[in-house]
């Protein structure tokens, strides 16, 4: 067989992308899917399947995809991933699946991401009705709290089993991170409607704007009817620098300011209500995805200047590959080496500056990167008048504080197994970010596929 | 979506919604308040609870028309559904049986002092409460908080009706009067008035309880756009509060945090009245 090059995905223009909320990246075309789908090798060890968090038959949808049978392989997908094209768009696969694909031994690997996305859009435009559930219902009831990855996943797990599961939210929309936290222009919210309903489409009831432990805890979820209690809760607390000034009129925590732009459609004030800052000059601090997602946004809100600040190298910075080289083309400035060490201020309190100093890299750290460490008489002041801070998340401590015998860990973590996702109290399962912190949205939704199996096992023995 | 059962208007600015919201109520404690959002392009607002009935499913806030969100709230009447509406938010007020509580409602914070003065009345406390407003137009409730409070002193501004002048005079004047026999002052109203509030009993040393009311988004401690320094410490509003000990809050910072917005909320504002059709020649042409 000729070889043939993994096929690009089209994308629109640097110049133009940098100032719309489109989606970036804009999918395969038949042709292309079916070009690339002919280069899997269909291995007998199905080597990429290993490094699928949720373990799709990946061979087995792509070989539909060759044969031209694309609701089959919609159907293979669906069979272990709720959420195809929320994974499609936004799996780091060049660490997971296409890590473990063997043509990437030699060249490219298979663009499963993107055959991925293709399947599960296709299959959106040429809707199927799902297939009745054959399951006899168990009778049993399952409380869910939090429509992120996780819990969406774990619901649909579990209503495919044959239970009846009640989601809990507490923002007015389903879809946690995946709406808050992700920018339009990486994950169009229409995406994330149409798998929240098919999630509904299987009989999981979504109630909204419904704070667990400020309406009932999972103490009373428990002592009310439901056998099951899953915590999909995410990592929704901010972690701020600690620095003088942070608190200036000007400063965001990136969950403030992505929750303004994505949530609330800051992005089209005054259409929508909901306000931000714009600013001249951006600084964002960090070196994640969520910063590129923050500095991305600034730029199409139209700041003239938009700088990520880094206080290690670029080596270093934990932000997918392709995230930082679509920031990088869109005129995102990157300062490495760089570490904040204040915020000033005008006399009315509204941010002027953030006070810096450089960095040189020692020795590598417990997470075996190498340790930033300050360079002596190197601080200087970067002008701003918007700063965004980046550095991660960690579990909202409201379900920890209402529920009784529940386990954390100091940094506020739930502690719960790690192949069943069970907690230390019995009858609660806990997965995704509440339990590794701040992680990825397959990760979650493997540890929510392994919760669910596990809570189908205790729900089916019980009975 | 959660139906308004009753509307009043308590002034002509000032609305009080009765809302079907029944595990909200069953929950509900005072000083604790919900987050609301009217439309699919609203934006997400904090108000106290002023009422709440756990019998009847219901819950009761009172607004004042200041900005885009409350009138378009006040656009609303029963019968009418509001779209998203969530809580019990935040601490409840911490209630026990102090001695004698100072009770200060600035504007239509009496809504808000209501259950808390009720409450501290059905704990033992003898409670004395203090209400203020601009003027007579915009006082309320007077004998709904009077029948929870064993003395009730009412001041306007204008002096049109009770005591002329601030709410901060008559508190000095009962804490020099009473010396050490004050246990708590519980001040709550816009923001400047609780400052100057907390500044006024300072010198007497009575432990002062203020209900901050910065910029919020989710309410649920997810996005740290609530956030005040209180004794030096950075805290949220929604989760750690909304009451703090109003010696220790940084002032200057919370009001300089509550005025990020005021250019884009008097556009938008602008462009609301100019859909209603009363617009103003820079709003058509800006």
């Amino acid at each position: 067989m000729a070889k043939v090059d993994r096929m690009d995905m089209p994308r629109q223009l640097a110049e133009a992308r940098a100032k719309n909320f489109d989606e970036v990246a804009l999918g395969y075309t038949p042709q292309m899917a079916a070009s690339e789908a002919g280069r899997c090798l269909n291995c007998i060890k199905k080597y990429c399947v290993s490094g699928c968090p949720v373990g799709i038959d990946i061979p087995g949808f792509i070989s539909a995809l060759r044969e031209n049978d694309i609701k089959r392989a919609s159907r293979v997908l669906k069979e272990k991933n709720a959420l195809p094209g929320i994974c499609g768009r936004v799996c780091p696969q060049e660490t997971q699946c296409e890590a473990y694909c063997l043509l990437g031994k030699k060249g490219e690997p298979v663009a499963i991401g993107r055959l991925e996305r293709f399947v599960a859009d296709w299959e959106s435009n040429n809707p199927s009705p799902e297939q009745p559930i054959a399951i006899t219902p168990s009778g049993k009831k399952v409380a869910v709290v939090g429509s992120g990855p996780a819990g969406l996943t774990c619901a649909a797990e579990l209503a495919r089993l044959g239970h009846k599961v009640t989601v809990f939210e507490a923002l007015h929309v389903a879809g946690g991170v995946l709406l808050y936290g992700i920018p339009e222009f990486r994950l169009p919210k229409t995406i994330v409607g149409r798998e929240v309903q098919y999630i509904s489409s299987l009989g999981v009831e979504i109630r909204l704007n419904s704070v667990i432990g400020k309406i009932d805890n999972v103490d009373e979820l428990l002592s009310s009817g439901y056998d099951a209690v899953f915590l999909g809760t995410g990592a929704g607390l901010p972690i701020f620098l600690g620095v003088p000034g942070e608190n200036l009129s000007g400063v965001y925590s990136a969950n403030e300011f992505l929750t303004r732009v994505n949530l609330m459609k800051a992005y089209r004030f005054p259409e929508f209500d909901t306000p931000v800052k714009i600013g001249k000059k951006v600084l964002v601090i960090g070196g994640g995805n969520v910063a590129m997602d923050a500095a991305r946004c600034a730029l199409r809100m139209g700041a003239e200047e938009v700088s990520i600040v880094y206080r290690r190298s670029e080596a270093e910075m934990p932000a997918r590959r392709e995230e930082v080289e679509n920031a990088k083309e869109e005129g995102i400035k990157f300062r490495f080496l760089t570490s904040p060490k204040s915020f000033t201020g005008d006399p009315k309190r509204q941010l002027t500056g953030m006070e810096c100093q450089e960095m040189e890299l020692g020795e590598p750290d417990s997470t075996g990167r190498r340790r930033p460490l300050p360079k002596p008489d190197s601080d200087f002041i970067l002008e701003t008048d918007v700063a965004v801070v980046a550095l991660g998340t960690t579990p909202n401590p409201l379900i920890a504080q209402t529920t009784s015998g529940l386990e954390v860990t100091r940094h506020g973590t739930v502690i719960a197994d790690e192949m069943t996702g069970r907690t230390k109290k019995l009858g609660v399962w806990a997965g995704g970010d509440v339990v590794t912190g701040s992680a990825t949205v397959i990760s979650a939704m493997g540890a929510a596929k392994r919760a669910a199996a596990d809570i189908n096992d205790f729900l089916r023995r019980e009975s | 979506m959660y139906e308004i059962l009753e509307r009043q208007d308590l002034t002509p600015i000032i609305h009080m919604f009765k809302i079907r919201a029944p595990a909200i109520a069953s929950k509900a404690q005072a000083g604790q308040f919900i987050i609301l959002r009217q439309g699919e392009n609203g934006e997400r607002i904090p108000l106290t609870l002023a009422d709440w009935d756990s019998i009847k499913g219901t819950v009761t806030v009172v607004f004042m028309e200041v900005g885009l969100s409350t009138m378009k709230l006040a656009a609303l009447k029963a019968g009418d559904c509001i779209t998203d509406f969530a809580g019990p938010l935040g601490l409840p007020t911490h209630i026990e049986n102090f001695g004698t509580v100072i009770c200060v409602a600035g504007g239509f914070a009496v809504a808000t002092i209501m259950p808390i003065a009720r409450a501290l009345k059905l704990a033992g406390n003898r409670v004395i409460t203090i209400m203020g407003a601009r003027s007579r137009s915009l006082l309320f409730w007077e004998q709904e908080v009077g029948r929870y409070s064993d003395e009730l002193i009412v001041t306007t501004d204008d002096g049109s009706s009770g005591r002329k002048g601030l709410v901060t005079e008559p508190l000095r004047d009962i804490l020099a009067a009473e010396g050490n026999g004050v246990a708590r002052v519980i001040a709550i109203g816009p923001t400047i008035m609780m400052k100057f509030s907390a500044k006024t009993t300072e010198p007497f040393g009575v432990k002062t309880i203020v209900s901050l009311n910065p910029i919020m988004v989710d309410g649920t401690g997810m996005c740290g756009c609530c956030r005040v320094t209180v004794g030096g410490a950075t805290r949220f509003a929604c989760v750690d509060g909304p009451d703090f000990d109003g010696h220790h809050v940084d002032w200057d910072e919370l009001m300089a945090r509550q005025r990020t917005y005021l250019e884009q909320e008097a556009r938008s504002m602008e462009l609301w009245k100019c859909q209603r059709g009363g617009c103003t020649q820079e709003a058509q042409h800006g």
